[in-house]
């Protein structure tokens, strides 16, 4: 059996048109990613990591090259069918955790799940299950500004698994967290991903990423540099772990 | 006047505010149709509340005016019909405006693509 790719990215290039003056961000980016896989993204800032993120995720268009998402292209969808694969397919983690603040976080957790056309019972129960899963038993009735910023990202890693996606999408999640946070989150992400056969696909530029990845494709310059397997990366990144 | 363009921009930037919010949103998957259904919803409550507070306390505050200027006879002979009419209208008009102010920003900001609407500056 071959293996499936989840994610197909071919020839995807973005231009930024800041008026007078065009700034391409992504050249050429041929990308594949299989499923079940926990992948990194790596590079320096500037080099289009978040921009090849958001192409995957479908937020942005690309000016040119197809994004598929397994096997559909994701540029011929309409507006309809996109909202459906966020919601059902996709999984989100941000940086800045992207909370609505007005809700508790079993309200954040649930929301999806509405999207989702899930009926309310069976979505609070099934969220009280995932805060559990994400550590956080007790705090349902929390608001995000009452949670520590560890807290908030565990909210957004249950609410990113609310209906049960294929991708969990994960934009330098731990960019805002100390080291132990950031590892706690990096170890539940990969426990999740074990568990579920989530694809975990995050952008990063922390190395503690680095240990758990299966693989990891380098960024320079919205140019693939390289993609290294795990085995091949222990040896070259060894000095930096 | 004062009141329409107050009504009209607090609702401006009640939706303006919470682009990046609509943005999150929009990321796990909501429906434009539906962020649009949220702000009209939560427009129409505050236009409501708000217009029916305010035509109360505008109705008891001329009754009060009335009875301090004229004595309390005055009261006997108030024109309920007016007042009620008056009362009607004030919140109407509120309810309206405040619809009116959130409609064009909401829709604006359900069109946009998910990453545009996070990117704005809070």
């Amino acid at each position: 059996m071959s293996v499936k790719n989840i994610v197909r990215v071919s020839g995807v290039t973005k231009d930024f048109d800041l008026g007078k003056l065009v700034v391409n961000v992504l050249k050429g980016i041929d990308l594949e990613i299989e499923t079940g896989k926990y992948v990194s993204i790596m590079g320096p800032s500037g080099s289009g990591k978040s921009t090849l993120f958001n192409m995957i995720g479908g937020l942005d268009k690309p000016t040119d090259g197809k994004v598929f998402i397994d096997e559909v292209d994701i540029a011929q969808l309409d507006a309809y069918e996109l909202a459906w694969l966020r919601c059902r397919q996709i999984g989100y983690i941000f940086q800045t955790f992207n909370l609505i603040p007005v809700m508790t976080a079993l309200e954040n957790v649930t929301l999806p799940m509405t999207f989702a056309g899930t009926s309310n019972d069976a979505a609070v129960e099934h969220g009280m299950e995932l805060l559990n899963q994400v550590g956080l038993e007790g705090r349902h009735s929390h608001k995000p500004s009452e949670l520590s910023g560890g807290q908030q990202q565990r909210v957004a890693v249950a609410r990113a698994l609310a209906n049960s996606p294929a991708i969990v999408l994960a934009d330098e999640p731990t960019g805002n967290l100390d080291l132990t946070t950031g590892e706690d989150i990096i170890n539940l992400l990969k426990e999740l991903s074990l568990d579920r056969g989530v694809t975990v696909i995050s952008a990063t530029h922390d190395y503690k990423m680095l240990n758990v990845s299966d693989q990891v494709v380098w960024i320079r310059d919205g140019r693939v540099d390289k993609i290294q397997e795990r085995s091949e990366l222990d040896i070259k990144t060894g000095g930096l772990a | 006047m004062v009141c329409i363009v107050g009504i009209i921009n607090a609702q401006l930037m009640s939706v303006t505010e919470r682009f990046r919010e609509i943005g999150t949103m929009k990321c796990l998957g909501a429906l434009d149709r539906f962020i649009v259904r949220l702000f009209i919803l939560e427009a129409l409550m505050q236009g409501l509340v708000g217009s029916i507070i305010g035509a109360l306390l505008g109705a008891i505050a001329a009754a009060v005016s009335s009875a301090v200027n004229l004595g309390f006879e005055a009261l006997v002979f108030a024109p309920v019909g007016a007042i009620l009419i008056s009362i009607g209208t004030a919140v109407i008009i509120g309810t309206t405006l405040s619809l009116l102010g959130v409609i064009y920003p909401a829709i604006l900001a359900a069109r946009m693509q998910p990453v545009e609407a996070m990117r704005v500056e809070q």
